[in-house]
Order: structure tokens, then C-alpha cells, then sequence
């Protein structure tokens, strides 16, 4: 079982944003302790990825507060959420789709030459390796990614979020282009991660993912979180309803 | 687990040019260029082949090519730059000025003094760069777009040229600055044959040094007589370059003229061949460092990934707004380096420098292989580019083409280009491209040569046409 007891690995604190008068995120609290997988879910439009994205700097938060091991720290771009060690995997992957496998894996981040130059046959090396424990059938190493696979591109991704000693990660519907043995890669992978001690968010659309995967859910529905529930203290039905009634059920309502 | 990965990874029959691994898109510019050079070549009995032609080729080719360079970048991160014949001029009357007028007025140097020369370049290079990074902060941090912040500069800095130079023609400039003109700068027979020599030296170098150092890592190589063919390659494409700007000699009457300034006399039957010239020396830097950068440094990486996918780099931590000053910025520096070429090449500063060289200098580009959807593009496709325009332009020249034809020409080589390319990534393009050519081939050689050739060309095109249709091409 997860221990929450210690400080939590991030908490995201009464998180506000809004695009054009339209509260996209409204008040929401949530946190995510070591070694916890914590599932978001709602329904389209619902305003998860859009809290997810003030974590990832992808947005700036319009109020509330971030703390990463208990203390606050101010996120403005994709660069502070990496320096401290939160990576994400977009929907949509993010990848620059001219440039090759190691190129993208590297992208921000290059191993350079003491000369400074990008070093890629080191990158490659890399690449390769990480590879070969996350997809042991990948061989398009000088191809660009645009003539990958989905769940060639996808592994790609999580390489590169997993990489560089990620402590929290962001899975924003991972497996959303998967065919089922890629999926259920994915899940073993959230699985390992878990061990290590990392923390991860994930957003998905599958409420029976959530429910094997997820230690706690998060909810929302028109930008308001409707509540946290401990999955195995919780039916899918139970999540089903708070997603489509924007309610907690009676019995956990306390 | 990569043991059991082997059986996959058998050698298969590879064809010549997979084994090489050279671009195929290369392989069809130079086909394209060797066309053309032979073509004139026959209609010119040698001509626009002999070392005198091929010297001015080249020396014609360099300021464009040296934009060109820039412009794959700005293209590159899907950007347009239309301002930089413009800026040229702007860049090239700061040099004047500070050169004939500044530098005498406002701080006493006699002129032919020695520090003109490198002051005016200094100038011109700081402006042109100023100008740009100005250019690309208002685009990439004020986010206006491009095409108009460039057409805009088009028009205020053509005319900042014309207000610094009052519209005079300002010669004839400093005689250290002309050295960067072409013929009146070259390194000379034995100086281009020690450069032609290192440098392919050090073309072999690099290939076999990748090589070597993908085996360290255990990576896939070519064939080693791959890597032999494409260094030797190299080396003759590089020494015999020098070997024909060495052939092209110094005119009788300019060696008699330059042994008197010595007070010597000009020995019977003695020649000097020109060499290669500074401003020719100077693309080939440029070409080396813009592709280093391209493809060496994190600045190229970051330039091909935001072109690729402007938002993944954003979210990849790429400060993509500050990467767009810094583009335009070398776009900017590059102009001011032509700018010296150009204005050098004319030996004055006159009030259209550059005129028209945004569209050459895009043309150049994009003939190169630079998409403008962004993200594809290569730094010797741009100068090939630029080469196989001037070639065009030079040798209808030659040949006697009417000026208005040149142009008609030139400009639908340039939609060809893209036509082609798009032919070559799209498949469902393709039968479409097919058929356009199979009509409008004909109809062009009508326009051309007469109805008796145009009548061989249709039935060709008829004869190809049911070809390929039966191979379920069209």
C-alpha cells in the first residue's frame, strides 16, 4: 500500500486557470505521494489535461500554489517542470516528427562533445539501450519519427519522460493509439515505475484501466473537482457516476 | 536479447545508391545541374564549360548562396525572410559610407588607409545582424508574422540605403575590400592547390572518422568501399574545382600592367592562373560552419525540431521565441557577408544592390529541397540551388536568349522544382505531375523549337503515356 503519511511529492493547491472568462480549472486541490499512481477522469473537456498542463508548464496557472516535496516552487515553462523532475507524456505525443528517435529522446537535453557539439552516436548508444528494455522489437534508430509506428512513437515518448531520472510523471491518455499488447506494455511499465518510487498522473478515458492501475482517482467534471476516492474502496460504477453526475456517491460522502 | 534480434538484421541485396546512402534528392539536383551544364555546354561549342566561364560562375553564385544558406534556417522554423536584398543594400551602404565617407570625415583616415577595409566590414556585419535579431524579435516576442515584418523590411531598408548614400553611387570602394569581389582577389595557383589539398584531406578525414566512430558504438556501417567511393568522391569534386579556377589565366595586358606597378618587366612567356577566388573561399566557410550548426550543434537541432513541430519543441523546454532572433539574426549576418561579396564584386555601392535577390535567394532555397511547410532542408541543397539558377540565367545569357525568356524561364524552373519534389514525397500527386508534363512538355517545346520537334515530343509523350499506363502509373 502507498504510505501517506510523509510529505506528499507534489501538491497542487487550489489551482485556478481560466481562458477567456471560461473557468477551465476551478479551485482544485490535488496530490500525489511516492510510489502512487493517481488517476484523473472526466469527461472531455472536463479540465484535466489543463490542470496537468499548469504541473507540466505547459500553462501558467492563473492562482493557487505547486509544492514539490513540500516546498513551493514556481513553474512557468516546460524548463522549471523539468529541472524539477516532473516529465510528461502528451496526448500528443510531442514529438518533432523530422527529427530521428534519439534526436527527439535528447531533444532539450542533447549529451554534448567537450567542443560543444551534439554528440549523436553517444545518443544513439543511449537510445538504444533504453530501448532495448522498453521495446525490445525497435530498430528504426536513423528513420525520423514520422515513419513510426503509434506504439513505436509512443515508446519513443516514454523513453524520453523516463530517461532522465523522472521523479513525477505525467501520462496524459497513454494509451489512447495502443492496440492491446501495447497497452498492456504500458501498464506493466506504470507498474515498474510505481516500484522505483515515482509518482505518476495518469489521465485516461478507461475507467477499468483506472480501476486496475490507479491507487486513488481523481475526478472532474466543468472544471470543478468533484472528489478523490481510493480505488479499491470504490465500484466502476461508483467512478461512472461521479463522472456523468459530477457527484460522489452517497456511501463515500461522509 | 539483441542475439535473438540478429536473423532481422540479415544483409539484404542493396542497390548502388543505397549502399552509398546518399540522398536521392541530391542525386536528382545534380543530375538536374549536370543537364544543364552539358546542354549549354553544346550550345555554346564549350564554352559555358571553360574555366573562364566556370571561374564567373562561380563568383556570380556566391552572394546569393551565401543568403541562401541563411534562408534554409528562416524556412527551416517556417518563417520567410523577404527583406534581405534589402538589407543587403542597407548593409552595403554602411560599408560605403563608413568606408568613403565616415571613417575619412569623422575620424581623419586617409583613404587606402589599412584599417577601412576591416572597419566598414565590421560595421556592415554588426548592422546586418542588429537588423535581423530586430526583425526576429518582432516576430518570434511580439509575434507578428514574418512575411509581413520582412515585407516591411523590404521596404524600409531599401530606402534606409538610399537615404544614407543620398541615391549616389559611392565608389570605387577601399582596394582591400575589393580583394572579396572575386577577380580581383584570388589565392593564386600554388595557395588554392595547398587549400584544395587540405581541405579534401580533410574530407576524407570526416568520412572515415564517422565511421569510426558509429564501430565504436557497434552501430550499422556502409560498406567500406561505400566510404572509399564517397571520400574520393569528395576529394576530386574539391581538387578539381581548383584545378579549373587555375586554368583560368591572368589576362597579358593586366600581368604586364601589375609587373610595371613593380617596376619589373613581364618576362617573355610567363602565365599565372587566377586560383581560386576569396569570395569563392568564403561560401565554402560558410557552407562548412552553417552545416556544423545544422547538424552539430544544439542552435540546428532546436532550428529542425521547432520547423518540425513548433509546439513539441516549446514543450521540449526550446525557447522557440529567443531560437527565431537567433535565426534571423545569422539571416541577418549572412546578408551583411553578401552584401561585401556583392558590392566588392561591382567595386562601388550603387542604389540597386540587391534588387530582386529575396525571391533569388528563396528560389535558390527551395529549388535546394527546402520545405516551406518547415523543418526539411539542407545547407549544400540551397547553394546547389543557388548554382543551378545562375547556371540558367548565365547560359541563356551565353546562348542569346531574350532577357524576358531568362526570366520565364527561371521562374518556371523554380515552380518545376517544387512540383517535382512534391511529385517525389506524394504519391497520390504523382499521376497528376505525370500527365502535366506529358502535355505541357510538348506544348513547351512548340513555344520553343517549332512545330516538326514539338510533333516528335507528342508522340513521345503518347507513346509514354500508354506506358505507363499499362504499368498502372497513370
Amino acid at each position: 500500500m502507498v504510505d501517506r503519511t510523509g510529505t506528499p511529492l507534489v501538491e497542487m493547491r487550489d489551482i485556478s486557470i481560466s481562458f477567456g472568462g471560461i473557468k477551465a480549472v476551478d479551485h482544485v486541490s490535488v496530490d500525489l505521494y511516492p510510489g502512487e499512481v493517481v488517476g484523473l477522469l472526466g469527461h472531455n473537456g472536463a479540465g484535466k489535461s489543463t490542470l496537468i498542463k499548469c504541473l507540466s508548464g505547459a500553462y501558467r496557472k492563473d492562482a493557487g500554489q505547486i509544492f514539490v516535496d513540500g516546498k513551493e516552487v514556481d513553474i512557468q515553462n516546460p524548463r522549471d517542470a523539468r529541472t524539477h523532475n516532473i516529465e510528461t507524456i502528451y496526448q500528443t505525443l510531442a514529438l518533432a516528427d523530422n527529427l530521428d528517435a534519439s534526436a527527439n529522446l535528447f531533444l532539450g537535453r542533447e549529451i554534448t562533445t567537450p567542443l560543444g557539439f551534439v554528440d549523436d552516436a553517444a545518443m544513439e548508444a543511449e537510445t538504444r539501450k533504453i530501448m532495448g528494455r522498453l521495446n525490445p522489437n525497435f530498430r528504426k534508430f536513423n528513420a525520423p519519427v514520422s515513419a513510426l509506428s503509434g506504439g513505436q512513437r509512443q515508446s519513443v515518448a516514454i523513453a524520453r519522460a523516463v530517461y532522465f531520472n523522472a521523479r513525477v510523471l505525467i501520462m496524459d491518455e497513454p494509451t489512447a493509439a495502443l492496440g492491446p499488447q501495447e497497452t498492456q506494455m504500458v501498464a506493466d511499465l506504470i507498474n515498474e515505475l510505481r516500484k522505483q518510487g515515482l509518482g505518476i498522473f495518469l489521465i485516461d478515458h478507461d475507467v477499468h484501466a483506472v480501476k486496475r492501475l490507479c491507487d486513488r482517482a481523481a475526478v472532474m467534471k466543468n472544471g470543478e473537482l468533484v472528489g478523490v476516492v481510493k480505488v479499491d474502496e470504490v465500484t466502476e460504477d461508483d467512478i461512472l457516476a461521479m463522472i456523468i453526475l459530477g457527484k460522489k456517491p452517497e456511501h463515500l460522502a461522509a | 536479447m539483441s542475439d535473438t534480434a540478429r536473423p532481422a538484421e540479415q544483409p539484404r541485396r542493396r542497390s548502388l545508391i543505397d549502399s552509398l546512402e546518399i540522398d536521392t534528392r541530391l542525386l536528382g539536383m545534380i543530375a538536374a545541374f549536370a543537364v544543364i551544364c552539358i546542354a549549354f555546354s553544346v550550345m555554346t561549342d564549350g564554352r559555358f564549360l571553360s574555366a573562364r566561364n566556370i571561374f564567373n560562375l562561380s563568383i556570380q553564385t556566391v552572394s546569393v548562396a551565401i543568403m541562401a544558406t541563411g534562408m534554409v534556417f528562416v524556412i527551416v522554423t517556417r518563417h520567410i525572410d523577404l527583406s534581405v536584398g534589402a538589407l543587403l543594400a542597407t548593409c552595403s551602404a554602411v560599408m560605403a559610407m563608413t568606408q568613403k565617407a565616415w571613417l575619412p570625415d569623422y575620424l581623419g583616415l586617409e583613404l587606402g588607409h589599412w584599417a577601412i577595409a576591416p572597419v566598414a566590414i565590421i560595421a556592415g556585419l554588426l548592422a546586418g545582424t542588429l537588423i535581423g535579431a530586430a526583425q526576429g524579435w518582432l516576430v518570434g516576442y511580439l509575434t507578428i508574422p514574418a512575411f509581413i515584418v520582412t515585407l516591411g523590411g523590404l521596404l524600409i531598408w531599401r530606402n534606409v540605403a538610399w537615404y544614407l548614400t543620398g541615391g549616389q553611387t559611392i565608389g570605387p570602394l577601399d582596394e582591400n575590400f575589393q580583394l572579396f569581389g572575386g577577380i580581383n582577389g584570388t589565392l593564386g595557383v600554388t595557395g588554392s592547390w595547398v587549400f584544395g589539398i587540405v581541405a579534401a584531406a580533410v574530407a576524407v578525414w570526416i568520412v572515415f572518422s564517422a565511421r569510426r566512430a558509429k564501430l565504436r558504438h557497434e552501430f550499422p556501417v556502409k560498406p567500406l568501399w561505400a566510404e572509399g567511393v564517397l571520400a574520393a568522391g569528395f576529394a576530386a569534386l574539391i581538387l578539381g574545382f581548383i584545378a579549373i579556377v587555375n586554368a583560368y589565366q591572368v589576362p597579358l595586358g593586366r600581368l604586364r600592367r601589375e609587373f610595371e606597378a613593380r617596376g619589373e618587366v613581364l618576362p617573355e612567356g610567363y602565365t599565372e592562373g587566377y586560383g581560386l577566388p576569396y569570395s569563392v573561399l568564403l561560401l565554402f566557410v560558410v557552407a562548412v560552419v552553417m552545416t556544423m550548426v545544422a547538424r552539430k550543434t544544439r542552435l540546428g537541432r532546436y532550428i529542425f525540431a521547432t520547423g518540425g513541430n513548433p509546439d513539441s519543441a516549446e514543450l521540449s523546454g526550446i525557447n522557440t521565441r529567443f531560437l527565431t532572433v537567433k535565426v534571423f539574426a545569422i539571416m541577418g549576418f549572412l546578408c551583411a557577408l553578401s552584401a561585401v561579396v556583392a558590392s566588392a564584386r561591382l567595386t562601388n555601392h550603387a542604389n540597386d544592390i540587391g534588387t530582386l535577390d529575396e525571391l533569388r535567394v528563396i528560389a535558390a532555397a527551395v529549388i535546394g529541397g527546402t520545405a516551406l511547410s518547415g523543418g526539411l532542408g539542407t545547407i549544400y541543397g540551397a547553394i546547389l540551388g543557388a548554382l543551378i539558377m545562375q547556371s540558367l540565367q548565365s547560359g541563356m545569357a551565353m546562348v542569346g536568349v531574350d532577357a524576358p525568356f531568362q526570366n520565364i524561364v527561371v521562374g518556371a524552373v523554380l515552380v518545376e522544382a517544387v512540383l517535382l519534389d512534391i511529385a517525389y514525397r506524394v504519391p497520390t500527386v504523382r499521376p497528376k505531375a505525370l500527365l502535366f508534363h506529358l502535355i505541357g512538355l510538348p506544348i513547351l517545346i512548340f513555344v520553343a523549337f517549332g512545330w516538326l520537334f514539338a510533333l516528335i515530343a507528342a508522340i513521345v509523350a503518347v507513346a509514354l503515356g500508354f506506358a505507363a499506363r499499362q504499368k498502372g502509373m497513370l
